[in-house]
């Protein structure tokens, strides 16, 4: 073993042991390196405070909401049958659109010509503000007092990836990061042990895919994390087949010794981001399936949501998200995509309210019962809304379906600086065009990052030569949501 | 006042000054001097290169000289008719030129209003105002510059060396020491092949004293197959390569022969402005080989929406955008995408010359091409060989042929009807989006929906049509060319309904009764007769159930029992039941591309079967046909003599057995370019100006002698005046090695761009890519060589050098800018996966080929439109390199994606590099790396000695390439030691953290040593070391 052992004190030789290390190992949390928040420096200057990607940051001024739980409903739930109630329809049901009406739109399935179809649903006005609701929403009805209705959102897009991918991104196209990746971005992470941005889905798979919740040209960071229903609720966060917790500690501690060493050798700082990603990832291995126990809430808890322990569920990913909140994340992110009504729409309706009216509303009573509704933003909504033409088609085999509409849709959101009480905006008569108060996608994004602290215009990163943003060229702040 | 408004040219009449003119200049006017100071001063701000208020501009000449809605804006010997002077003058009421800010003195009023009645002459030197934008260094051709003298003298190896010197020195910095030879050795093997040394390699090379050790190992590696592998993966970033469609469904796609070349290009260092050529216009040169049509799947990479419901054109014109994006970014390091909606923003582009770009990209078919084996195509000229001795055997056999044949030909010997094509009015299908083209055919797109049903409206005013035709059409855009949908191109028409209407009466909607239909072949049991027998669901048409005369144009004529036609026009309504055929596992689909032709001929209708190709024949009198001749025209005779049933079934046998080997998409030029039009605000729906191919003004001019479609494009692209192409190249290469570019954007070299590190070393590389100079071993590379760059790189002293940061050092230049040490690089994230397998003995060798499916965990299914597919890959397929994993667009595989692995949507010159605690949990975690961790103790109990102290040694050093330090394998064997108490005392334990199949124990393993190795081993696999280029 003579090379061996001339190897190694050659490289020994090499090593200048451990100054770098007694300077740079204390703190380690601080050295956290390797962002290019700010793009790389030019070199020569002060070189910049070493920082992590997502250490806590203020934005541009004082906050109302300081986290976001968005609950995507994809698929495009139809506005008529919920929110946006048009007795006018009801006079001419059945009876083709006048012509004119359509004004040059395109639909997916149906001809512009189609028959006018009524919502087979009573409506009826709720609570102190006397916000209407459709029949199938008596739990959201409850807190119709916390929450402003937008009925007059509008889209670009009739198709359901480019709509999703728009609403979640700014663009139809991808490449861009998602709402939760500026919003992480912006403000970085409170949670220690958990992710700051976390996706759950309780449905069908995802039109828009992972741009949904990717972050574009952002750094990896920033990216959602999703959460698994079944298996690891992260992936890979399970030890292998016969590796104890005790054995990972001392894997774990192995690793850190050997980092350390080398970063005593070499003195990459980026050794010691590697090592603080490993302790994070151990204390998630104990974190994660804590957080995903729900066995330990409240009775009333359970039944305010309608979540049981080990049924995955909407229920159980509002009630999740309301968790994670509260362990400091920013950003939840859930997915319900089951709402893509082309053939029978009074039934997927009841099917679908069934299955989210009832936590929706609980996540708004538990949060403000906890006093985080204050600061805690909530939206509900799809990526466009649903004709007032029937869709059928017998050679698909549809009856009493609605087509994608992207002129009008209705929205909700609740807390964080959201004026509540109210329904803002209208559409005509019969629920084809925005008439007031429109508020486009760009707008929406706009004024959920003013309630965040952000001067949307502002919240920018530089990206082939250019500085992008969230809003692109557009986006106005709507002054009536806010509180 | 008497102005020229809307007044044509042709008719203009001479009108008086109007009073309040300023009096013209008397002397010459000089336009450079005199006029265009006063455009820039007074009119650039609102009418120049940012903005253009009212489409106008006045820093180009064209614009200038147009007619404005109010007329003419000059109009040259007449000042009292040049809008302009009117608006300047103040003498409109409504409008005064500028708006805001100060106006023209009299007297430049006067200068303006010489220089018109001389007749404005604008000289064609100065048609564009020198904008200085275009004085950017990018845009102007890399000019070699000298290599500069360096203080140091014995340092620089190369002049690279001599660039980076001068810099340093500048700073009075000094280069690091040179590495130790194991991490060089290391370095180089991961930077040139992705692949860590073995330690056979390691000892060899340590073991090498002569002079050129080095420069040995790099010719062994520079020539290695995984070389093509490593630097292929890059340029597949920017290619955005993918295995699927991107949009929703995100179905598979077959493009990985596109990957294969990629690689194989690399390998064989293919000059670098070949490699551009043939990736963008492959198919245009002149005998294009199948190598070069396969490499025009560069474009082709676009993601592809195939929602229901979509508008198929929409996203032909997003996937466009994309490819001027990547042509941009990875051609030419520009960002052009912004032009699509307005003019750049920063750089000197136009959204007019975005479109002209884009009119390049614009003329071609989606097709898509086999890439036959050896195998296939003996295997198919086996079959046609066979099939051709039948044939000859019974033309030989077949008693009374030549009479029955000449019969035959005579039925055929001209066309039977008139038949006239008719426009459709509109159509219906429920799923696929159908398009109408110039011919009045419909071609679908979009959605390809199971079992559809095709609406067709078209109205008439003819009286008496005694039938329609059907012509089923073959077009590029469709599977092996059509005429079906999917599938390799057959359609099974289950039934052919006809409704028709008076015009004036709509509701008098008749059901057109169809008497007989007729068709040019018929597939056993499915002929033309099932197309109309009144049943949807079942049976039906189609003309072929094998390769042969499956891709070709099909045609059937159906008889009307009474002529139709009402007085004052008819609308008829033709609905095609069509399917894909899951009851006789004929892959047969809907319709891709047809369309209907009527005639008011009396029947009985008949249809061609013949080719044209065929039927040139017919005129050659039986005498004097070839043999071939004579075949060809029998082996569609045969197809419709009953005599030849029996002949024709073994045939079918044969063709049956036609293998298809895989394909990949393709470009394919259409004889008919498509007219580009700009789009206002980026917005198909609002198509403008008509525009034609043409490249950005400040760029290098496009020859005027070049064709201006895609060849031309590609080889402007690659002039040796291009300003930004070999510099883009060389600075991406330079990324991959150091981090970051030389130019940190590389995909962006506009007016934006930070100003590079060492702008004479980005310049001289970029012409000794070009033109290189540098001898090596007494030869100068060929021009364009990549491999060439890259061993000047790493021969070099700059990369040799140690990457250990001091804090000084780290403070001064913490992105190590100036290259005062080598960086240290944590590997791209396949590479991550390729060390572990590499190292653990698990690694196939094999290149090329479809991409793997390695174990993934079912539950990332939850978020995957339309459930999830995933064939796992078995044995050695499972321990591919990470280039080859499968990789679907809307779920990005997670071990690879956590480590920045682009997920391909768009162009990407340049990964981010993350450190994230999920990348912790997937190497510590992930099952490709625990059975690495598993397997790696297996060879080192094997191949790594006798004693703890020498496995230990042995597994660090084939993660690291060193040994470990003393206190290192200290902290090993304590580990080791610990474990192993461990798993002596729980053998369950052992058996499950050793064994991948806890079932398959294998012979003669001390199995509580194997599991406190496979701990070792994980953890080792886990150093930030391991899966760092020191």
């Amino acid at each position: 073993m003579q090379l061996a052992d001339e190897l190694r004190s050659e490289y020994a030789r090499l090593v200048t042991r451990r100054w770098f290390f007694r300077q740079c190992g204390v703190g380690l949390a601080g050295m956290a390196l390797g962002s290019l928040l700010d793009g790389p420096k030019a070199f020569g200057g002060t070189p910049p405070a070493p920082a992590s990607p997502l250490a806590p940051r203020a934005p541009h001024f004082k906050p109302k909401a300081k986290r976001v739980i968005y609950l995507f409903m994809g698929g495009a739930p139809s506005q008529l049958d919920l929110f946006d109630y048009k007795p006018t329809l009801a006079k001419y049901n059945g009876k083709p659109v006048p012509p004119g009406v359509v004004m040059g739109q395109k639909y997916a399935f149906i001809k512009p010509d189609a028959a006018l179809y009524a919502s087979e649903f009573k409506f009826a006005k709720h609570g102190a503000c006397g916000a209407e609701l459709s029949e199938t929403l008596p739990h959201l009805a409850e807190v119709v007092d916390d929450i402003t209705i937008i009925r007059s959102m509008t889209t670009d897009s009739f198709n359901h990836a480019p709509g999703q991918i728009f609403m979640q991104t700014g663009a139809t196209q991808f490449g861009r990061p998602c709402f939760g990746s500026w919003v992480l971005y912006g403000l970085g992470s409170e949670a220690e042990n958990l992710p700051g941005f976390v996706v759950m889905n309780s449905a069908n798979g995802l039109s828009g895919g992972v741009a949904l919740y990717g972050n574009g040209f952002l750094p990896t960071v920033y990216q959602g994390v999703p959460f698994r229903k079944t298996g690891d609720p992260v992936l890979f966060l399970s030890n292998p087949a016969g590796v104890s917790p005790a054995m990972q500690r001392q894997t774990l501690d192995l690793i850190k010794e050997l980092n350390q060493k080398h970063l005593g050798a070499v003195g990459d700082p980026e050794i010691a981001t590697r090592i603080n990603s490993f302790e994070m990832a151990y204390r998630m291995q104990t974190s994660a399936p804590e957080l995903m126990d729900i066995s330990k809430e409240s009775p009333e808890t359970l039944k305010m949501y309608g979540a049981e322990p080990g049924k995955p569920s909407f229920a159980m990913n509002c009630l999740l998200a309301r968790r994670l909140i509260e362990r400091g994340v920013r950003f939840v992110q859930l997915f319900h995509e089951s709402w893509d009504h082309h053939t029978e729409v009074v039934k997927g309706i009841k099917e679908q309210t069934g299955l989210t009216d009832q936590a929706s509303a609980a996540l708004i009573k538990d949060l403000k019962q906890r006093g985080l509704l204050d600061d805690t933003l909530v939206l509900w909504g799809g990526e466009f809304g649903r004709t007032p033409m029937v869709e059928s088609n017998p050679d698909a085999g549809r009856k009493l379906g609605r087509d994608h509409h992207p002129q009008a849709f209705s929205m909700w959101l609740a807390g964080g600086g959201i004026k509540p009480g109210q329904t803002i905006g209208e559409t005509d008569d019969l629920g084809f065009h925005v008439t007031k108060d429109m508020v486009q996608v760009h707008d929406l994004h706009a004024t959920l990052l003013h309630l965040l602290g952000f001067d949307h215009t502002r919240l920018t990163y530089r990206f082939q030569g250019r500085d992008f943003r969230l809003t692109d060229v557009a986006g106005e702040v709507v002054p009536s949501l806010l509180a | 006042m008497a102005l020229a408004i809307g007044v044509p040219w042709g008719t203009f009449s001479v009108v008086a000054a109007p009073a309040g003119l300023p009096p013209a200049a008397t002397r010459p006017v000089d336009f450079a001097k005199d006029v265009q100071p006063l455009l820039a001063e007074h009119c650039y701000s609102c009418h120049g290169p940012e903005k253009q208020k009212g489409d106008l501009r006045w820093d180009e000449r064209t614009s200038a000289f147009k007619t404005g809605e109010h007329g003419p804006i000059i109009v040259p010997g007449n000042s009292g008719s040049s809008r302009v002077l009117t608006l300047v003058a103040g003498l409109d009421p409504e409008t005064v030129m500028p708006p805001k800010g100060e106006r023209l003195t009299a007297a430049q009023i006067g200068l303006l209003r010489a220089w018109i009645e001389q007749g404005a002459v604008w000289p064609d030197s100065l048609a564009v105002a020198p904008d200085p934008r275009r004085n950017h260094w990018a845009f102007k051709p890399p000019v070699r510059p000298v290599v500069p003298k360096t203080h140091n003298r014995k340092w620089p190896r190369n002049p690279i060396d001599a660039f980076v010197l001068a810099r340093l020195e500048k700073e009075h910095w000094q280069p690091a020491p040179e590495a130790d030879r194991a991490t060089l050795l290391r370095r180089l093997s991961l930077d040139l092949t992705g692949l860590p040394p073995t330690l056979t390699e390691l000892d060899a090379f340590l073991a090498d004293r002569a002079p050129g050790a080095y420069e040995r190992q790099v010719e062994r590696l520079l020539a290695s197959p995984h070389y093509g592998e490593r630097w292929g993966r890059h340029w597949l970033d920017v290619a955005r390569y993918a295995d699927t469609n991107g949009y929703e469904k995100d179905q598979p796609r077959s493009i990985w022969p596109y990957r294969d070349w990629v690689i194989r290009a690399l390998n064989s260092d293919l000059p670098f402005d070949q490699f551009i050529i043939d990736q963008l216009a492959g198919d245009l040169l002149p005998n294009p080989t199948l190598d070069q049509r396969v490499a025009t799947g560069f474009l082709r990479n676009s993601v592809l929406n195939q929602e229901g419901g979509i508008e198929p054109e929409q996203f032909r014109v997003e996937a466009l955008v994309d490819r001027v994006d990547t042509l941009g970014k990875a051609c030419l390091g520009l960002t052009l995408n912004c032009c699509q909606c307005h003019n750049h923003k920063f750089d000197p582009f136009t959204q007019k010359e975005y479109y002209q770009l884009f009119a390049f990209l614009n003329n071609d078919n989606e097709a898509f091409a086999e890439v036959p084996t050896a195998e296939d195509v003996t295997k198919r000229a086996e079959i046609v060989l066979k099939v051709q001795e039948l044939e000859d055997k019974a033309i030989k056999d077949t008693t009374n042929l030549p009479a029955r044949m000449a019969a035959w030909e005579q039925s055929l010997a001209t066309p039977q009807e008139n038949w006239t094509v008719l426009q459709p009015k509109d159509w219906f299908n429920f799923a696929t989006k159908f398009e109408k083209q110039p011919d009045g055919s419909l071609l679908g797109g979009g959605d390809l929906q199971l079992g559809s049903v095709m609406h067709v409206w078209y109205e008439t005013q003819a009286t008496n049509l005694t039938g329609l035709r059907l012509e089923a059409l073959t077009n590029d855009n469709l599977m092996y060319g059509g005429p079906g949908q999917r599938g390799r191109g057959s359609f099974l028409l289950k039934e052919l309904t006809v409704r028709a209407w008076p015009l004036v009466n709509p509701t008098l909607t008749n059901q057109v009764k169809i008497r007989r239909a007729v068709a040019d072949e018929e597939a056993p049991g499915l002929g033309i007769d099932k197309a109309i027998d009144g049943d949807n669901d079942k049976g039906g048409w189609t003309p072929t159930r094998t390769i042969e005369r499956r891709n070709q144009n099909h045609y059937a004529a159906f008889e009307f029992a009474e002529p139709l036609g009402f007085p004052g026009g008819t609308c008829f309504e033709v609905t095609l039941h069509e399917t894909w055929d899951d009851q006789t596992k004929l892959d047969c689909h809907e319709l891709g591309c047809f369309r209907f032709s009527a005639t008011t001929n009396a029947g009985p209708l008949t249809v061609d079967p013949l080719t044209p190709a065929e039927r040139q024949l017919l005129p050659i009198p039986a005498a004097q046909r070839t043999p071939d001749q004579e075949r060809t025209l029998f082996s569609v005779f045969r197809l419709h003599d009953s005599g030849f049933a029996e002949l024709n079934k073994q045939i079918d046998e044969l063709w049956s057995q036609w293998p298809y080997p895989p394909t990949t998409l393709v470009l394919r030029a259409r004889a008919q370019p498509r007219v580009t039009h700009l789009f206002t605000r980026g917005d198909r729906l609002r198509p403008a100006e008509v525009v034609t191919p043409a490249t950005p003004a400040v760029l290098n001019p496009f020859p005027t002698d070049a064709p201006r479609n895609r060849l031309g494009l590609a080889r402007w692209i690659v002039a040796r005046r291009s300003p930004t192409t070999a510099r883009a190249a060389v600075n991406r290469i330079w990324q991959e090695y150091f981090g970051l570019g030389l130019v940190t954007t590389p995909e962006d070299f506009g007016t934006r761009v930070e100003t590079p590190s060492h702008p004479e070393l980005l310049d001289w590389l970029a012409c000794e890519l070009m033109e290189p100079t540098v001898e090596i071993d007494g030869t100068v590379a060929p021009a364009w060589s990549l491999k060439h760059i890259h061993r000047l790189i790493v021969t070099s002293a700059t990369y040799r050098q140690s990457s250990r940061v001091t804090p000084d050092a780290y403070a001064r230049d913490q992105f190590d800018r100036l290259l005062e040490r080598a960086p240290r690089v944590r590997v791209d994230g396949e590479v991550v996966q390729d060390i572990a397998l590499a190292v653990s003995g698990l690694l196939s060798p094999k290149i090329g080929g479809p991409s793997v499916y390695p174990p993934i965990p079912a539950s990332v299914g939850d978020t995957v439109y339309g459930g999830f597919s995933w064939p796992e890959s078995k044995g050695d397929e499972r321990f591919r390199r990470g280039l080859y994993t499968f990789w679907k667009r809307s779920l990005p595989f997670p071990s690879l994606s956590a480590f920045d692995v682009p997920s391909g949507e768009t162009s990407c010159p340049r990964r981010a590099r993350s450190n994230t605690p999920l990348q912790a949990l997937t190497t510590l975690d992930e099952k490709t790396f625990v059975e690495a961790a598993q397997a790696l103790a297996m060879r080192v109990l094997k191949e790594g000695g006798t004693n703890e102290v020498t496995r230990a040694d042995f597994a660090f050093r084939l993660c690291t390439a060193r040994l470990p330090t003393a206190s290192e394998l200290d902290a090993l064997l304590k580990f080791w030691r610990q474990q192993y108490a461990h798993f002596e005392n729980d053998t369950a334990d052992a058996v499950e953290v050793a064994l991948p199949d806890p079932g398959k124990l294998p012979p003669a393993v001390n199995l509580h040593q194997a599991a406190a190795w496979a701990m070792v081993s994980r953890a080792l696999l886990n150093l930030d070391e391991t899966i760092t280029r020191e």
